[in-house]
């Protein structure tokens, strides 16, 4: 791609190493001024580091940045400010606790009075409205975005560099984004979105540049291209296909929420308020929604780390569990994948071995207590290879594993204690797209065998791939059941914003 | 430019081991430094420490009879150690072993009951875990921190210990000196080596130290204490009994530090002091830690702190070192331990600024 006036940022030949891990090699990279650049690429692809490069907030070990045909030297992010570089960061970097107008002061040179004002006029200016006095933590998802991107609109950048800014939003949410960014292109500004979602890049960006492994792969209009065109060159091969889903004839009711109501124990936490969902042996059901509207309250109920105020709130295969622990009722039928793997799923100090005893003790592991290393062996080493976990074998530190593999190996090492009723919690955050369909595909497979499947997650179109029926939780409520067949994402949108009919 | 540690993939096993020796080599050499700048004569100084414990048979018995209730606490401290529940009380803990084993005797100083010396040892073992186990009740139910409640507990102890001594069993006929009647013979443990002073409760502490190794590298409830001490909700996440296992951590320390009150007043001394346990308590949190809070560790670490204990008296005496050196020769052993602990787990790295090390 070239063209007459030199490109607002360039990177020629641009290599970063972290140990033995090559992040980035020879990245080439040109932003025009006024474009919206997609730069695509797969969980570990590298776009991360690249962005702190650009940012400032790591060096190159080679190769050169440009700006404005000018080599630049970025020692931290002032610089990158300074130069007219500004960063949206896919975790909020916001203080809860403090207010909107507060929290830009923080970044912002000026008074908090005139700053307020200035974030209502650019609020209306790019449809980002917010409310300046407003506390941080009564703020949405969509809203705290918004605070973040007024925060460096106020710097007055040229550049504007997103982080996956839409994993977190509801489809109506992203809407609104994007005509916000489209209105900031034609005021002149460039904007580099990182993504790993084809169609919003096809539909918004004029230009992109695909990494795989740290390199440029490819650099394409993406308008000009098809999905599943982008898709290989983001991932080097044909996206995996999923057997399409059998509908069968739902068994009995294995699990039933009926009235669960729950305070938080802090401050941030969420009120769930009467929650009431019906889970059939052979159906999978969804919860969506954007986590921190009660999933993680949710999740601990129906796993028993948190007990329910009464029993019958939560029954599991015909029992009232609502206040046994989670031995007692992972003794009745029970799995359950946790959101985080390390420290709760997995104990990262120990080895792969060790990590199978958590759970799946109860399977010939103890004789008279002691363990029986052998058999512990025998359970990890078919985890291992059933479910494509790749590592040296048993002795492996989980810890020292990636997220995609490790996630493997607990789903693999739940599974394979024949659970009843599965809960399994935003099954592959962080998993790179190969590994993600591999577990979805168990996933079903496990349904197929008469299991009843309950998964919280916060990705749309994993919960279309693989759910029967869809729940959306927000604000600490679930709705009603969707039959997921009849339902669409803008459907479930409307519920993740409370602007459903 | 700053520096920063980072946690290295694997440590290896021949790097564990040669940690402690490391710390001994550095410490050697930091108190010979000393000595010397003290005008002592340094080589005689270390000699006397380290050396003199093993040329006579009496004074490597002594090093034994030392270790005995340093190896007993310390293995019971380290269950609770590795479950992250920490007993700092276990000084109090011994001392009510030791006034509960010496009941009998005080009420009976003729002798005249039957099963004395078994009575005895299992009154102090269960007194020092009832000791215990009200900080585990606190802790469980209120949620009250178990270390300041076990250490606080020590202070009582210590004065139920001297209102004992002061008033009513007090020896009649020990010239007002603080101090129980001297026991019967029957309330006495056997010698273990002829000739020494060393009993039986040595032997108590190594099988201590082979059932704590059993526990807590092979058996499921030692796997689940680790788990606690490790990751607190993956222990909750897998449905592990948290408040049981606060019960059992302090209870296992409490019984071990009870026992070895007993054996200290049934063994070397013969009657109940206010000095029963110079510290013991507070040494055995150093020694655990120093033996990595493995149950092999602790047998060498206890063995070496008792060492540098025998050592160190005669070092005062032949080489005229003031007792606060041998004690900085102690502190040398932790820091340096603690020093070449961190360089094997982990590594120093040059941080560019605001740099992080995520990929």
């Amino acid at each position: 791609m070239t063209s007459q006036a030199p490109a607002l940022l360039r990177l020629s030949g641009v290599s970063k190493r972290y140990g033995a891990v090559q992040a980035n090699s020879g990245i080439d990279l040109a932003v025009l001024a006024g474009s919206i650049h997609a730069v695509l690429g797969e969980n570990g692809a590298g776009k991360s580091t690249l962005m702190k490069m650009i940012y400032g907030v790591e060096q190159p070990d080679e190769g050169q940045i440009l700006w404005n045909g000018a080599q630049v030297q970025m020692t931290r992010p002032s610089d990158a400010q300074a130069l007219g570089i500004g960063m949206v960061f896919q975790h909020f970097s916001l203080f809860e606790t403090l207010s909107v107008v507060q929290n830009v002061a923080l970044m912002v040179p000026g008074k908090q009075a005139d700053l307020a004002a200035k974030i209502k006029v650019l609020g209306e200016q790019f449809g980002l409205t917010v409310d300046p006095g407003a506390m941080v933590h009564r703020l949405s998802v969509g809203e705290r975005q918004r605070v973040e991107i007024i925060r460096c609109l106020l710097l007055e950048p040229k550049l504007l560099i997103l982080d996956e800014p839409t994993s977190v939003l509801p489809p109506q949410s992203v809407r609104l984004l994007f005509a916000t960014l489209r209105s900031l292109q034609e005021k002149g500004m460039a904007i580099l979105f990182i993504s790993h979602k084809l169609d919003e890049i096809r539909e918004l960006c004029d230009e992109a540049t695909v990494l795989r492994g740290g390199r440029v792969t490819g650099r394409v209009d993406p308008r000009q291209h098809s999905a599943a065109d982008l898709a290989k060159l983001m991932i080097g091969h044909e996206m995996p296909k999923l057997d399409a889903a059998k509908t069968r004839a739902a068994g009995e009711v294995c699990l039933s929420i009926s009235g669960l109501s729950h305070r938080p124990k802090t401050r941030f936490g969420t009120a769930l308020q009467s929650i009431n969902l019906d889970l059939r042996a052979g159906q999978i059901v969804g919860i969506a929604g954007i986590s921190g509207n009660g999933q993680q309250e949710l999740a601990a109920l129906i796993s028993g780390e948190a007990l329910s105020e009464r029993a019958e709130m939560i029954t599991l295969m015909g029992q009232k569990v609502g206040r046994m622990g989670p031995a007692q009722r992972r003794a009745l039928g029970f799995a359950f994948v946790p959101e985080e793997r390390l420290g709760r799923g997995a104990v990262p100090e120990m080895s792969l071995a060790d990590n199978s005893l958590l759970t799946a003790h109860r399977l010939g592991m103890l004789r008279g207590g002691f363990i029986r290393r052998a058999a512990e062996r025998a359970f990890t080493k078919d985890c291992i290879a059933e479910f494509d976990v790749r590592t040296p074998g048993p002795e492996a530190e989980a810890g020292a594993m990636s997220g995609g593999n490790l996630q493997k190996f607990i789903i693999g090492r739940e599974i394979m204690l024949n659970p009843k009723v599965m809960l399994v919690s935003q099954p592959t955050w962080g998993v790179d797209v190969g590994a993600a369909a591999a577990i979805r595909r168990r996933l079903l497979q496990l349904r197929d065998q008469g299991a009843a499947l309950l998964v919280i997650s916060e990705e749309l179109e994993e919960l279309f791939e693989i759910c029967d029926i869809l729940h959306v939780l927000r604000a600490g409520q679930l709705s009603a059941p969707l039959q997921a067949a009849n339902t669409t994402a803008q459907d479930i949108g409307a519920h993740m914003i409370g602007a459903q009919a | 430019m700053r520096l920063r540690l980072v946690r290295r993939d694997t440590a290896s096993r021949m790097a564990m081991i040669a940690a402690p020796v490391a710390a001994l080599v550095l410490s050697c050499l930091a108190s010979l430094i000393l000595f010397a700048l003290l005008g002592k004569p340094a080589g005689a100084a270390l000699y006397a420490l380290l050396l003199k414990p093993f040329l006579t048979w009496y004074s490597f018995s002594e090093v034994l009879l030392k270790m005995t209730p340093l190896l007993l606490i310390a293995q019971g401290l380290a269950i609770g150690f590795r479950a992250n529940v920490f007993n700092i009380g276990a000084e109090g803990q011994f001392i009510i072993g030791a006034i509960c084993a010496s009941a009998l005797p005080v009420w009976y100083p003729d002798g005249a009951v039957p099963m004395m010396l078994p009575a005895m040892i299992v009154a102090g073992a269960l007194g020092g875990m009832a000791y215990a186990l009200i900080a585990a009740v606190l802790r469980t139910r209120f949620g009250a921190s178990e270390i300041l409640v076990t250490l606080m507990m020590s202070l009582i102890a210590v004065q139920i210990l001297n209102y004992l001594l002061l008033g009513p069993w007090k020896d009649p006929r020990g010239f007002n000196f603080p101090q129980s009647v001297m026991f019967p013979g029957n309330a006495l443990l056997p010698i273990l080596l002829p000739g020494t002073r060393t009993t039986i409760a040595f032997a108590f502490a190594l099988i201590a130290s082979a059932l704590a190794y059993l526990m807590m590298q092979h058996h499921f409830r030692g796997y689940q204490l680790r788990t606690a001490g490790l990751a607190p909700r993956a222990a909750g996440y897998a449905g592990f009994n948290a408040p049981g296992m606060v019960l059992l951590s302090l209870a296992l320390g409490g019984l071990a530090a009870g026992l070895a009150g007993a054996s200290e007043v049934a063994g070397p001394l013969g009657q109940l002091q206010r000095s029963v346990s110079s510290g013991y308590g507070y040494a055995a949190i150093i020694v655990a830690y120093l033996g990595g809070l493995n149950p092999i560790g602790i047998v060498a670490s206890s063995f070496l702190i008792s060492v540098i204990y025998i050592g160190g008296d005669s070092a005062t005496v032949s080489a005229a070192l003031p007792v606060a050196a041998v004690e900085v020769f102690q502190g040398f052993l932790l820091v340096f331990y603690l020093l070449t602990f961190t360089s094997i787990r982990y590594r120093i790295e040059v941080a560019s600024p605001q740099g992080s090390g995520a990929r």
